[in-house]
């Protein structure tokens, strides 16, 4: 047999509806980063790298810095708790597991707006977290909860937990028990046998879990506004910004041009971390 | 009646090309098609409806969200597609000082005589050659006179007192946030000197540390709420506040406020002149224009309009009541041409800013 035509022809309307919808819109943003902005909020059709240099000055650098780290920590707070819950999935009964998982999901039947409000009618000074306080009797001022780093990172792990939870469940549940149970044989306590087998095991969920919510949060402009009061301008506001507010279209798209390049080397490592899991032997595990 | 329905049967059989024809035909000077862009909810629900069917137009509404929003259209588009737009002042300058804004001959809108003579006035456009001011108002601070002592001075919202503090809003579109800053230091609301706006960056960024949150739409609220006690406010904005607690007050501080004037601008690309002029006129008839003032409770600049009010809106709002004369004290913001990227810049440090 000849090459089999068949998996293209099935690949084509994806790649049609990708190239047409992404990979076509992406480029012109990319191609804009280089054009020079006009008085006006117009374009100038002139090359000029004065877009991309910007990006490094100090100001906006910083701004790029304070976004990973807020990205940095609610990934770090999300795969911890994220890998526990799904521990605990996997350590269940196989027949509860789907009822579990589906809980896991549940709240993206929900919209993402709406889900964060839900936590500014929590948060708030006035709020139903205050008035329990209040309730069980506690008398002195609280400080507001909402609108402070906290509230944003909050809102961050919130959103995007059931991404780290699936991604953890699935390699844990793969995990064959006789694995640990050979471990436990063989003198090692629950504690080693776990650091020592299971996590190693388990990186590249961890891993594609970390990514996920890096990726979503240092490019999230919701939630920093509606949490953050507008007082904390991660990258993905910057941008926004540039492109609603103070119409330079140029700088926007330079800025979007190194979110995105960063998100690329993020999701290459992760991918070079779940081959390496795989054994090296240049497949990577999705 | 049996003549239309003539043309009906014919349209069934001959398709449409037949009716266009017919239409054309029959009435030329009729049926313009017309695009108007406006904010949601700025006008009557059924303006655009009403004006159709008096004037026999076919005007269609669009909204935008923010000007910034209509600007980046119309400047990439180089306005075509609109015919009749809605904009701040300073975004009405920019598009005549690009060439896009129309040239307004006045014969063609007889109800411009319905403006305040202040109206004619205003300093982004003496003499209405290009914009027709649609709204108009001040921004200052709106409070909970039941929770803190009346306000003078904004450095009452920029250095507030120990308990005042945390419970206080800015808001956050660049031209105002600073402007509460260039108020309180003196400075012109357009000053684009290096050193002064220095100085008002500073000030901003120590006063973030006793804000609540920047908030450009949910700041009466607050106020409602008791989240908020003392926020910066456009007037009108205040009024939905007034309207839902009526300890809320609306006051301007010693150091004044601006003048903002939302205007609507007919396209010079327009290929249906005679409609949007026909629609410009409408808005300025003085029952239109008054369904602004009583709906969406801002000023409008026509007086005709304004004294058709029922005065007991005067009693529950007062800020409604501000006479132009007293408002044309304020300076406008104007269009500060290469500045803005300052500006922008400015606005980053101080969000970024810890």
């Amino acid at each position: 047999m000849t090459t089999d035509r068949r998996p293209l022809l099935l690949m084509t309307p994806a790649l049609l509806w990708l190239t047409a919808l992404m990979v076509i819109p992406c480029a012109l943003i990319l191609v804009l980063a280089f054009f020079r902005r006009g008085v006006y909020g117009g374009i100038e059709y002139t090359w000029t790298l004065e877009n991309i240099a910007l990006v490094f000055d100090p100001l906006y650098f910083r701004i790029f810095l304070k976004s990973a780290g807020i990205a940095g920590l609610s990934a770090c707070i999300a795969c911890v708790l994220g890998y526990a819950a799904a521990y605990a999935i996997a350590a269940m009964p196989r027949r509860r597991q789907p009822m579990l998982l589906f809980f896991a999901v549940l709240p993206f039947w929900s919209n993402y707006l709406v889900r964060t409000y839900a936590w500014i009618v929590l948060l708030n000074r006035e709020g139903l977290i205050v008035n329990i306080a209040r309730w069980l009797g506690y008398q002195g001022e609280l400080p507001s909860m909402l609108y402070t780093e906290q509230a944003v990172i909050i809102g961050l792990v919130y959103n995007y937990l059931p991404f780290v939870i699936l991604a953890c469940y699935a390699p844990l549940s793969r995990m064959n028990a006789e694995v640990t149970e050979v471990s436990r044989d063989l003198g090692a306590s629950a504690w080693t046998t776990f650091r020592r087998v299971t996590l190693p095991m388990t990186v590249p969920g961890i891993a594609t879990g970390f990514v996920f919510v890096f990726v979503l949060s240092i490019g999230n402009f919701v939630t920093p506004a509606l949490l953050g009061g507008g007082q904390f301008q991660m990258i993905g506001n910057l941008v926004y910004a540039q492109f609603i507010t103070a119409n330079d279209w140029p700088f926007g798209a330079a800025l979007s041009m190194v979110l995105i390049l960063i998100m690329l080397g993020l999701l290459m490592g992760q991918a070079v971390v779940a081959d390496r899991a795989a054994g090296g032997k240049g497949r990577a595990d999705d | 009646m049996s003549r239309f329905s003539a043309r009906s049967r014919a349209s069934l059989r001959n398709g449409t090309f037949l009716t266009a024809a017919l239409v054309a035909f029959t009435a030329p000077a009729l049926a313009e098609p017309l695009t108007v862009s406006n904010w949601d909810g700025y006008m009557a629900p059924d303006a655009i409806e009403k004006f159709n069917s008096e004037t026999g137009n076919e005007a269609e509404l669009v909204l935008h969200a923010t000007n910034e929003e209509i600007m980046g259209k119309l400047i990439a588009s180089k306005g075509a597609g609109y015919d009749v737009v809605f904009v701040s002042s300073p975004f009405a300058e920019v598009l005549h000082k690009l060439g896009l804004a129309e040239e307004l001959d006045h014969a063609k809108i007889p109800n411009i005589s319905n403006l305040y003579k202040e109206a004619t006035e205003l300093s982004h456009d003496p003499g209405n050659q290009f914009s027709i001011p649609y709204a108009w108002g001040t921004t200052g601070l709106c409070y909970r006179s039941d929770l803190v002592e009346e306000p003078t001075s904004w450095n009452d919202l920029l250095k507030p007192s120990e308990d005042v503090a945390g419970k206080t809003t800015m808001l956050a579109t660049d031209r105002w946030l600073l402007a509460a800053g260039q108020l309180d230091l003196g400075y012109s609301v357009n000053e684009t000197d290096p050193d002064k706006m220095a100085e008002v960056r500073d000030l901003l960024i120590e006063a973030k540390k006793t804000l609540l949150a920047y908030d450009d739409t949910t700041f009466y609220a607050k106020l409602v709420s008791g989240e908020a006690e003392l926020v910066q406010a456009w007037d009108g904005w205040c009024n939905y506040g007034i309207g839902e607690n009526a300890d809320i007050k609306y006051v301007i501080p010693e150091e004044g406020s601006d003048l903002w004037a939302d205007t609507m601008v007919i396209l010079k690309s327009s290929e249906h002149k005679d409609a949007a002029y026909a629609f410009v006129n409408y808005i300025l008839d003085a029952e239109n224009h008054r369904w602004a003032a009583e709906n969406i409770l801002y000023k409008v600049p026509n007086q005709a309009a304004m004294e058709g009010v029922d005065a007991s809106l005067f009693e529950t709002y007062p800020n409604m009541a501000m006479k132009p004369a007293d408002m044309l004290k304020y300076e406008q913001l104007r269009d500060v041409g290469d500045a803005q990227r300052e500006y922008s810049r400015i606005v980053s440090e101080i969000k970024a800013a810890n």
